[in-house]
């Protein structure tokens, strides 16, 4: 038997990956595996799974005397609630910009922060808000109310009384 | 006669070992004995973990008062006296609702300097914003972000955004208008990339804005959960990053080969004065041959140490006298003026005006034009410019020079023109004339975020620093009017922000024609 010696190689030939390295690398990379996915655990936590916010359904009373159009501000909530001739409605006071309180004025509503206006049904007619103010949902009968400032109902949708 | 016997040897050494206690704990709390020798001012500094992030040897251009101003270190001399002035507040301060505010009012009425410490506090905050800003124009104007310093601007960058976050997050702690109202409006800009995805009609399905005005706040609603937020990044999470980055800063200036100075500053310093600067007063115990093998266009190698000096005392004396100026600036100001608190947080009324402190106002001004593109996209757009600038600038002439490269200070000044006419002139024209909103109401909402005053006059900004680039051959030149432009609309926008708006955001020649309630 006759054995073929190995032609001698170049020492600028890559030197062939040894197993050592594969392990060695595998090993590394295993560990950045490991402490990224125990970085993705630790970004769950700072997401709250259950707000701590209040409850977003009040009752409110409109009293007779509010005349049509006017805006009744219940204290502590932040929607304008209206009564019409085509029934009762709610507008979000926070304004879509920003999230400032927007004041009801005769033309519509209006935000102190940056000068946005916004017509009476809450669209937009002036300044850098993007989107209409929201319409809140509202059931309930003759004076007594229900507005849920949880619950977006489209534009216009006013609930007779 | 009997002689008393003499002490056994054990005792002797033990009371002379505990008179010499107080000498040896000096002595070996500094490694090497006084620094009178070039031998021991080196290891005075490379011996001790917080001075060694200097080198050992400064170089005299570094020194001169023209070359940096003192900016780096005030900055980080601010940030030590609100650090030591913020753990003083942290022992009265309360981070929830409302005991925040009465926290804040027995800090400022009843707790003995506690309105002098709150002041200090309020002005080294101000003052580390201001010299942060100006010690990144003076490494701008000074071309020192070129090779090897590139990374270190980035760092610098990363230092100035989270020095802002500190400012940011520090002014919504006392829980009083202005804190609630920048805490809403803080939460809203999180939450203004649904400015674009509403308008692509995909914020159901991809809603980043939404995710991170929830994080940020941990709630739906302004309160307890978004306080207790702020104050963990306040008090813990950026100062940490900040001590940390300006560790990894420090060490980078080392490292780069101390500050830059124009190739000719050797011949511009002239000889060392003889008998000033001592070189090697006894035999090194070191040799420098170690430095033949560094690799690069390292500036020491080839030239020797004639024109440095110990950075004991010359550096370090001087770091001293930047930091005691810095005190006594921030104690002058805390004395002539207190920091502000309003009412206490009202969820039903904003202020009107609800302004933010002065450097923040021009972002006011862009976020009163579209939340999206004023509050995120055009700061990204900016930070993405300048943090490319050391890339895109691969030239050498000027480095170390004020103004230095193509075109230089007469540039610097036509751009400033620029800069200050263009943002004049858009502003004038938003405020005058209105915007897309009131020439085009039925215009698309994308429309409306895309073209706003802001980004067109970035858009001016950005084509007239394409323009020189072209014009002098230079992506030096184009930078160098690119920032000059960034620092004057930055200034105009903070004017705008801060003395001509009124009530409704709306313009105002002076505060004194606002209409009164």
């Amino acid at each position: 038997m006759t054995v073929t010696p190995k032609p001698p190689g170049s020492r600028l030939d890559p030197e062939p990956v040894p197993r050592r390295d594969v392990l060695g690398l595998a090993s590394i990379w295993s560990a950045a595996a490991a402490l990224l996915f125990s970085l993705f655990g630790m970004l769950r936590l700072p997401k709250a799974a259950v707000l701590s916010s209040p409850s977003k359904k009040f009752r409110v009373t409109l009293p007779d005397t509010l005349p049509a159009g006017e805006a009744l501000l219940p204290p502590g909530r932040s929607v304008a609630v209206f009564r019409d001739a085509g029934g009762v409605y709610a507008i979000s006071t926070i304004c879509t910009h920003l999230g400032c309180v927007v004041k009801p004025i005769p033309e519509g509503f209006e935000c102190p922060c940056h000068g946005s206006r916004f017509a009476p049904d809450g669209s937009v007619t002036k300044g850098p808000a993007p989107v209409a103010l929201a319409w809140r949902k509202v059931s309930g009968s003759g004076s007594t109310w229900i507005v849920d400032e949880g619950a977006t109902v489209p534009a216009g949708a006013k609930v007779a009384s | 006669m009997k002689t008393a016997a003499p002490p056994p040897p054990a005792m002797r050494e033990f009371w002379e070992n505990l008179r010499a206690a107080p000498r040896r704990i000096v002595e070996t709390a500094f490694r090497s004995g006084k620094p009178t020798t070039d031998r021991t001012r080196s290891t005075f500094v490379f011996g001790n973990v917080f001075l060694h992030l200097h080198s050992v040897r400064t170089h005299r251009w570094s020194l001169r008062w023209t070359t940096t101003m003192g900016l780096g270190i005030a900055s980080l001399s601010a940030f030590l006296i609100t650090l030591v002035t913020g753990v003083l507040l942290m022992f009265y301060y309360k981070p929830y609702p409302d005991a925040a505010y009465v926290s804040m009012k027995d800090i400022h009425f009843v707790v003995p300097t506690g309105r002098f410490i709150r002041n200090i506090h309020r002005w080294a905050a101000n003052v580390m914003v201001v010299t942060v800003i100006l010690h990144m124009a003076r490494a701008f104007f000074t071309a020192s972000y070129r090779k090897p310093r590139e990374f270190n601007w980035l760092i610098g960058m990363g230092l100035l955004v989270t020095t802002l976050a500190l400012s940011f997050t520090g002014y919504l702690l006392p829980w009083d208008q202005l804190a609630y109202w920048a805490i809403t409006i803080g939460a809203n800009i999180a939450q203004s990339p649904r400015e674009v995805t509403d308008s692509l009609g995909i914020t159901e399905w991809f809603d980043p804005g939404g995710l991170q005005r929830l994080i940020l706040l941990g709630s739906d609603v302004v309160g307890a959960e978004a306080l207790i937020r702020f104050y963990l990044w306040h008090v813990m999470i950026l100062p940490l990053a900040l001590a940390a980055l300006i560790a990894v800063h420090f060490w980078r200036v080392r490292k780069d080969g101390g500050l830059a100075r124009p190739a000719d500053a050797d011949q511009r310093l002239g000889p060392p004065p003889g008998e000033t600067y001592p070189i090697f007063t006894e035999a090194p115990a070191k040799t420098y041959h170690l430095a033949a093998i560094v690799r690069g266009r390292t500036p020491l190698v080839g030239r020797g140490p004639e024109n440095t000096v110990p950075s004991m005392p010359h550096l370090f004396y001087a770091e001293l006298g930047v930091l005691m100026l810095t005190v006594c600036l921030c104690l002058v100001l805390a004395l002539v003026s207190d920091a502000p608190l309003k009412e206490l947080a009202n969820p039903a009324v904003p202020e009107n005006p609800a302004k933010a402190p002065w450097y923040f106002l021009g972002l006011q001004e862009l976020v009163s034009f579209s939340a999206f593109m004023g509050g995120l996209g055009i700061p990204l757009v900016v930070l993405l410019g300048l943090g490319l600038i050391p890339y895109l600038d691969r030239e050498e002439a000027g480095s170390g020079e004020w103004f230095g490269g193509p075109g230089g200070w007469p540039l610097v000044r036509a751009s400033i023109a620029l800069g200050l006419g263009a943002s004049v002139v858009v502003e004038a024209v938003a405020i005058r004339f209105g915007w897309i909103r009131e020439w085009f109401p039925k215009a698309p909402q994308l429309i409306v975020t895309l073209v706003n005053p802001g980004t067109v006059l970035a858009l001016i900004y950005a084509l007239y620093s394409v323009w020189l680039v072209r014009r002098y051959n230079s992506a030096r030149a184009g930078a160098l009017g690119l920032f000059t432009c960034f620092l004057c609309g930055f200034l105009v926008l903070t004017v705008i922000g801060t003395y001509f708006r009124g009530p409704n955001w709306v313009f105002y020649w002076s505060p004194a024609d606002w209409p009164g309630h």
